[in-house]
């Protein structure tokens, strides 16, 4: 059986889409076995998120609205996971503000 | 049959090795052309893996944003949808390098060309990743080193070093090279033997001699090319009594260290990066006598989140036992991009405590992480280079202001005993100033590199560099006696702690507690217990 999903959620974090972000996106955009992608704009155009070059490529900066979509096995999973950590700011939070 | 060719130079590591000689200074220069395409493509995937091994290697050494940026780099390099291009060029014809630049100029010219600040950055990094691959593809004969070879050139860089793999055994034999160098620090601590400054005569034009087994007698200094049957029987017997020795050492590893006269030494570890403490078992030493911060200060200056975490790690590891922390050592021989400045004469110009203070927005983010740490563990806090007391004083006074911000702002630290090195002939003179410092410890290295005259990372003026000349033991000995009488406790945590031909002139200069490399432990404890003074008068 074949699924699809697909949602949108705000970019909050600093610097926006960036290299550590990227890195986590698309780690965790691998975990799963269905097809994903991400785009700027609602009529796309698409792009692999489990692909760390494209993702960076999207340089979408801070108050992108990121379209993420999925089909396949686990899409539902998959949109439900990167958009939780597009909220999350990535989990860098206070964690990562600089004191230097 | 070439005749044996016998070079001499300075053990950086003790150890020895046998084995073929591998030449690192033979490097193409130039990327040769492969036969065809199918050749092309594997060139580029092998060295995509390299560039890739590398990067992880060094992901060990990084900490903070340094090992973010390598986690970025390695994920980059995993991607096919970077390396798609590049193999699509090598199909119609292209050769390796030829493609992989271009593939990656396009991706660089992407990022250079972005409106954000922080994307143009990123350029840099994917400029990076380029020249690694190609760095990989021009030198595909250095990859290969056999397993069990002995690596001899000009010098060797740490990347080279780690992307090793020493399982098999081997050694590193160096024309110039340095002990204090970062390569010689991982070599002892890993137990990779390793030989410095054999000199730029070297093999001249006898190819010959790079061929077949060579001998590296890192225990002395000294390597064979081309040995007879009666050399290599020698080496193998001398090689066996050092294993024998460094086993029986192994026996000592778990003891207290106690002289044949049964007086006490206390033997702590010198440790470079929080990871090192990961393969030492803590019960068999009395805490870290030495822990460099530089490493923190890699190729960016570090966080205080960073520092923290990283001096925490430590502390708790140690859990009752002591942990001397150095401020940032940087400068001299240890440059750091953005924080040092260029020098004629570095070693004498603007490092250690000089620097910390001539940068104090800097040296307060680590006194911050110090000071939050210690509430971790028994931390000691020193300072590197202090020439004159009004140095102690203005570090002192800079600790004590950012603890009261620190309880202004209800964050838990404590503060922790002051301390300086002893490294600065000026200091070890007239000690007497200093009497107000809770702590000496006796920096060897730099001692006895300014009382000699004589830099330590030079080849050609190392027989002068000796901590046993008398003209050091004398300020050693004098320092000892004078923190006895002050009641001012003295270590000492230079190279020559561990060197058991230094320990028993050590231990008669009167000291009684030495730092020494982790791979050094044992057998500074075993040459501990050989040693027959008798306790002080008291």
């Amino acid at each position: 059986m074949s699924a699809s999903a697909e949602a949108t959620v705000l970019i909050t974090h600093e610097v926006g889409l960036h290299a550590r972000p990227s890195v986590k996106f698309t780690k965790l955009a691998k975990t799963f076995a269905a097809e994903v992608e991400i785009a700027l704009a609602a009529n796309g155009p698409w792009f692999d998120a489990k692909s760390i070059v494209k993702v960076m490529a999207t340089k979408a900066p801070k108050g992108t609205v990121l379209h993420i979509r999925a089909s396949g096995d686990g899409a539902n999973d998959a949109v439900d996971a990167l958009v939780e950590l597009v909220r999350r700011d990535f989990d860098e939070g206070a964690d990562h503000v600089r004191t230097a | 049959m070439s005749e044996p060719l016998r070079l001499q130079g300075i053990s950086a590591s003790a150890g020895y090795a046998e084995g073929p000689l591998f030449d690192l200074d033979q490097i193409a220069i130039a990327y040769a052309c492969k036969e065809n395409a199918a050749d092309e493509k594997a060139a580029l995937e092998t060295a995509i893996d390299v560039a890739t091994g590398r990067l992880t290697a060094l992901i060990n050494l990084a900490d903070g944003d340094a090992a973010d940026i390598l986690e970025f780099q390695i994920a980059m390099l995993g991607d096919d949808a970077l390396s798609g291009p590049a193999f699509a060029a090598i199909a119609s014809g292209q050769p390796a390098d030829t493609a992989w630049r271009q593939a990656l100029d396009v991706e660089i010219a992407g990022y250079e060309t972005s409106d954000q600040e922080y994307f143009r950055a990123r350029a840099a990094d994917i400029r990076d990743i380029r020249d690694q691959v190609l760095r990989a593809l021009t030198e595909d004969g250095e990859v290969q080193a056999p397993s069990g070879a002995i690596l001899y050139g000009e010098d060797i860089a740490p990347t080279r070093f780690l992307e090793t793999d020493w399982s098999g055994g081997g050694g590193i034999a160096l024309k110039a090279g340095s002990t204090a160098s970062h390569v010689a620090m991982l070599a002892r601590s890993r137990g990779v033997p390793m030989v410095v400054g054999l000199g730029v005569v070297g093999l001249g034009n006898a190819p010959a001699n790079l061929a077949g087994i060579a001998l590296l007698d890192a225990e002395h200094g000294g390597i064979v090319l081309s040995p007879s049957k009666a050399e290599i029987d020698a080496f193998r017997q001398s090689s066996s009594s050092f294993s024998a020795r460094r086993d029986r050492a192994g026996i000592f590893l778990a003891r207290p260290a106690v002289t044949r006269t049964g007086i006490a030494v206390r033997v702590q570890v010198n440790i470079a990066d929080p990871s090192d403490v990961d393969g030492i078992d803590i019960a068999t030493c009395d805490g870290v006598g030495l822990m460099r911060t530089e490493f923190l200060f890699g190729k960016t200056l570090p966080d205080e989140e960073t520092q923290y975490r990283a001096y925490r790690k430590v502390l708790e590891w140690a859990g009752e036992k002591p942990v001397t922390i150095r401020t940032v050592d940087a400068g001299g021989d240890k440059p750091v991009p953005g924080f040092t400045v260029e020098e004629t004469n570095p070693f004498l110009g603007l490092r250690g405590i000089r620097l910390s203070l001539a940068r104090p927005e800097v040296f307060r983010v680590q006194i911050r992480a110090l000071l939050r740490a210690a509430v971790h563990g028994s931390l000691k806090v020193m300072f590197p280079m202090i020439a004159i007391v009004e140095e102690y004083s203005q570090a002192a006074a800079m600790f004590a202001e950012e603890q009261a911000e620190l309880a202004a702002r209800g964050i838990a630290h404590k503060m922790p005993p002051l301390g300086i090195m002893v490294e600065v002939p000026s200091v070890a003179i007239a000690p007497e100033a200093f009497a107000e410092a809770a702590f000496f410890s006796i920096g060897s290295n730099d001692l006895t590199q300014y009382v000699m005259a004589a830099a330590r990372d030079n080849a050609l003026v190392v027989h002068l560099n000796s901590v046993r000349h008398p003209a050091v033991l004398r300020l050693v000995a004098a320092v000892t006696a004078f923190g006895l009488r002050e009641e001012i406790p003295v270590s000492l945590c230079g190279d020559a702690g561990g060197d058991p031909a230094a320990i028993p002139s050590l231990l008669e200069a009167g000291l009684r507690d030495l730092s020494v490399a982790p791979a050094q432990l044992a057998m500074a404890k075993a040459a501990i217990a050989d040693v027959s003074i008798q306790a002080r008068p008291a």
